[in-house]
């Protein structure tokens, strides 16, 4: 239960302003989730150099320094985020090997992600997000249905690399769809029926499918109420439930594609009025590639 | 009434909360009112129960104008979800788009939507009368009881599930009907009312090109058949 | 007479056979009237620890025993006064005579404490009549009209009821007469359903914009009090006050309603007893235990059950079966009644069809005017005050001076369930199951 905000930037001239313009649109979705926020943001080459890979970790501890002799630690409340000069599976093992009591919230070699708990106006200070640059964002405020709250039931879900995925609404059989996933070897981090969805898209992914069609299958095999933003290395997607009664709201222009709660949080993009604005129909997948 | 001053009282919502607008609104010491800067603002101008014209110059959030009883109020904008819901009398135009569930439950008094509604248009409408200009969503008119819903563009899936006594009038395609919504025929006393709708919203569609939809009434009696 | 050599499966007793057979013939799930049957873990399951040496018990006619309550004094600008903390619950005017709906305001008003409306909307009679009015929105909105909105006491925003968690309404055809159906907006004699979720919102988050509309529409003046049939009562808790609900109801599954399928009466939620301190505990850890009030109902029969859903932490309770129970419903003096019916006195539950002998769950203006709206209240009015000095006997024996300030401390289990859903200890150990 939450709100969300995304942003897909078409146009590079609009990148140096992709966190300005996303902590606008953060602030108008506060209220509908005041427990927690999170935020991802895509190509900001100074939270992730390039020919780097970025870690976000939740608890990270005073030797986060270890894990590479080049690592970029940058902390961000809950959140530290760890760029290093490797490949990501390198560096997410390397996290692994050096900071066990760490929690990986996402990896990629373009993604940033940022946790935490409290007032999301606030967070969004804390993550710097107004400074952020490049090409995709989105974030989530959490008002928390069945879990916790903590920094990590806080979305978005990056369970995949480059991938991020954030909910509202509630699964209502995600306790036999993380069955059958862990039963083919997936890991868990949480009790989170999000992060099932998370997991479910990663899955899917990993074994060839595309945005679009993970997020068909997770329509064939999800019950229940949702609203999902769906991200990756490249892409941009929604989709809703069949009954679709969590609000969503998609404007496009030749500059950008956003996805928003409410039409509030879109208002103060450049050149909303001459958006195209609608609603996503019910099980059906809107999706937007690099 | 005739105290009330004739010219607008502007109210600003960047200075003003929506609190203080509504307190206003419920004992108006104006006729009109102009609404400055509603930002998606929810429950703007909820609860009018006055003779008194209000404009919001703006994007309004939820439950635009809600319950609203005797007012008249134009959303000089886009519409949140519920814009009009249950309203008893008046008048409540948005000339945007609006979102979910417009005129959910309304009782009385017409509401007109410029633009497009998107799902659940009328849901468990009570009387009132809806214009929409574009088109609506899917689950529009779900359980409508009574009054009138008029699309001038199409309609999404699912119109009139479960419908009651509601009449819909569908200019434009029809996804599909809902349970126990079938097609009914466009008689004498339809197109008048039909031109009266359209005439109150000042469109001026031929009402012969509209169709009229509404209950088969096959679900009035709980039965066996009537389950999924 | 049945040959005492003659075996019943335990499986398949009677009554499993007769709706076995009722529905291969008709094709149609039973529905009825009351609340869960079948035997539940209870209030009964609990004693009290009267004061002896280690505490003092205040004298039992006598002394002072308050027992006020204010309700939803979180945001509104007038919250409730009751004398009592025993409220009358929902029940509609449709699923209930207008008589029965006027004789309930009368007996609440007499004793000072408040009554509710139902699905199907506000009728005079009850406004009249009701001292403290708590006006329910639900997800059909029939009936939905703001000026009653600002003529209600408390706006109680219904999410689900104890009987039917998760599911909607079924007022049959028998009972809509023109009136009701006129408040409705239906045809007259149709069957109607009411919704299992609102039109405009779903969700905590959309709720607290609900809230938000509703306080605007009444200017802040109204507590907003948001009811959940009692299942995933921990979270639906924390969630009610996170969207903003000044007094939470928590409605058990020996609530009552007037019509719905057997099988969810039977099936569907958890009991009273074992909602409560998951409610309890919900509010208290958000720090807003006693600041957001909470009423519980289903299966509140006596002063014991009063005193006992208090001492758990509950700030009121609210009694809906046994308030008909006291105007009359299922009373000796309509054997005959009954009987014509198929029933008798002790066993009527057939609320959805509308021939209730005792005029109560009708709409029949014959049977209906067998009810004296005055001596129903009178009644009822006699039968909250027995409540409330049986509750207050209870709370001097434990030392109180307030019913309020019963604990759950002053309390034990005769079973093991009942202490591990009450989380107090079994009787005469120090063990809590579970702890």
């Amino acid at each position: 239960m939450c709100g969300i905000v995304g942003l897909h930037l078409r146009d590079p001239g609009l990148h140096p302003r992709l966190g300005a313009l996303l902590t606008d649109m953060l602030a108008q979705v506060a209220d509908r989730g005041p427990d927690s926020a999170g935020v991802a943001v895509y190509g900001d080459r100074r939270r992730c150099p390039s020919g780097y890979a970025a870690v976000s970790l939740l608890g990270a501890g005073p030797d986060v320094g270890s894990v590479h002799p080049s690592a970029v630690v940058t902390p961000a409340g809950d959140t530290t985020v760890v760029a290093a000069p490797l490949p990501t599976t390198a560096l997410i093992d390397a996290v692994r090997r050096t900071l066990p009591g760490a929690r990986i919230v996402g990896a990629g070699t373009d993604l940033t992600v940022y946790k935490g708990v409290g007032a999301p106006r606030a967070l969004a200070t804390t993550y710097d997000l107004a400074a952020a640059q490049g090409w995709q964002g989105l974030a989530h405020t959490r008002m928390a249905t069945e879990s916790a709250v903590t920094p990590e039931g806080c979305h978005p879900f990056s369970v995949g690399p480059d991938q991020c995925l954030v909910h509202n609404g509630s699964f209502a059989n995600h306790a036999t769809i993380r069955r059958e996933l862990r039963a083919s070897g997936v890991v868990f981090d949480s009790e989170n029926d999000s992060e099932v969805g998370a997991r479910f898209v990663a899955h899917h992914l990993e074994r060839g499918a595309d945005l679009e069609k993970a997020l068909r299958l997770l329509c064939e095999r999800f019950d229940g109420f949702y609203t999902l933003l769906v991200t990756s290395a490249d892409g941009f997607a929604v989709v809703r439930d069949a009954i679709a009664c969590k609000p969503a709201i998609i404007a496009e222009t030749d500059a950008w594609v956003a996805m928003a709660s409410e039409f509030r949080a879109l208002e103060t993009l450049p050149g909303i009025s001459s958006a195209r604005i609608y609603e996503p129909e019910p099980e059906v997948v809107y999706a937007w590639t690099r | 009434m005739d105290t009330l001053t004739s010219v607008p009282t502007t109210i600003d919502l960047r200075a003003t909360s929506v609190r203080e607008l509504n307190a206003e609104l419920h004992r108006p010491r104006a006729a009109a009112y102009e609404v400055l800067h509603p930002q998606g603002a929810h429950a703007v101008a909820a609860g009018v129960h006055h003779r008194i014209a209000v404009d919001v110059r703006g994007h309004a959030g939820y439950y635009a104008a809600g319950m609203n009883d005797g007012g008249t109020i134009t959303v000089h904008g886009s519409a949140g979800t519920g814009v009009a819901e249950n309203m008893m009398s008046g008048t409540v135009r948005v000339h945007g788009d609006a979102s979910q569930s417009a005129g959910a439950s309304g009782h009385g008094g017409l509401l007109v939507i410029d633009g497009s509604a998107s799902m659940r248009c009328g849901i468990s409408m009570k009387g009132i009368n809806i214009v929409v200009g574009g088109n609506v969503g899917p689950m529009s008119a779900f359980m409508a009881q009574a009054g009138a819903l008029v699309v001038c563009g199409d309609a999404g899936d699912a119109l009139g599930d479960s419908i009651y006594e509601a009449r819909l009038y569908v200019r434009g395609a029809v996804g599909s009907l809902g349970a126990d919504c079938v097609e009914k025929e466009l008689r004498d006393e339809h197109r008048a009312e039909l031109a009266g709708l359209l005439t109150a919203a000042g469109l001026d569609h031929d009402p012969g090109e509209f169709r009229r939809y509404g209950s088969a009434r096959a679900l009035y009696h709980f039965a066996a058949a009537n389950t999924y | 007479m049945i040959d005492p050599s003659l075996r019943e499966s335990a499986t398949y007793d009677r009554a499993t056979i007769a709706a076995i057979q009722r529905a291969a013939e008709t094709g149609v799930y039973d529905i009825r009237g009351w609340g869960a049957k079948r035997p539940l873990p209870h209030f009964d399951d609990l004693v009290f620890l009267g004061a002896s040496m280690s505490r003092y018990p205040l004298e039992g006619y006598r002394e002072r025993c308050d027992t006020d309550v204010v309700l939803g004094d979180r945001n509104a600008k007038y919250p409730l006064h009751l004398d009592i903390p025993i409220t009358i619950a929902g029940m509609s005017f449709g699923a209930l005579s207008a008589p029965a709906k006027e004789a309930l305001g009368r007996g609440a008003s007499a004793v000072g404490t408040s009554t509710t409306t139902g699905d199907g909307g506000m009728t005079p009679e009850e406004r009249g009549q009701s001292k403290h009015l708590v006006y329910q929105y639900l997800p059909s909105r029939y009936g939905m009209n703001p000026d009653d909105l600002r003529k209600a006491d408390a706006i109680e925003i219904v999410l689900g009821q104890g009987a039917k968690p998760g599911g909607g309404g079924m007022l049959l055809g028998q009972k809509i007469s023109p009136r009701v159906a006129a408040m409705r907006t239906l045809p007259p004699g149709i069957d109607q359903r009411s919704a299992c979720r609102h039109p405009d919102w779903t969700g905590p988050d959309d709720l607290a914009i609900k809230i938000l509309e509703l306080r605007e529409v009444t200017d802040w003046e109204k507590p907003v009090y948001v009811k959940v049939g009692a299942s995933r009562t921990y979270y639906d808790v924390k969630l009610a006050v996170a969207a903003g609900a000044d007094v939470v109801v928590v409605d058990g599954m020996q609530g009552g309603t007037a019509a719905t399928q057997e099988v969810f009466l039977e099936h569907v939620g958890i009991p009273t007893l074992a909602a409560l301190p998951e409610a309890v505990q919900a509010l208290q850890e958000l720090g807003v235990h006693r600041r957001v009030q909470l009423i519980v109902s289903g299966g509140i029969r006596t002063g014991a059950d009063v005193a006992k859903a208090l001492a758990l932490g509950a700030d009121a309770v609210a009694i809906g079966t046994a308030a008909l129970i006291a105007l009359g419903d299922n009373a000796p003096r309509h054997a005959d009644g009954y009987a014509a019916l198929g029933s008798a006195a002790g066993f009527y539950d057939d609320y959805q069809d509308g021939r209730d002998p005792a005029g109560i769950t009708t709409q029949d203006p014959e049977l209906a005017a067998r009810l004296d709206p005055v001596e129903g209240g009178r009644r009822l009015a006699n039968y909250l005050r027995v409540l409330t000095m049986e509750a207050q006997t209870l709370a001097r024996a434990c030392g109180k001076s307030h019913v309020r300030n019963l604990e759950p401390e002053d309390l034990v289990a005769l079973t093991i369930e009942a202490a591990a859903m009450a989380r107090v200890p079994l009787a005469g150990t120090s063990w809590v199951p579970g702890r």
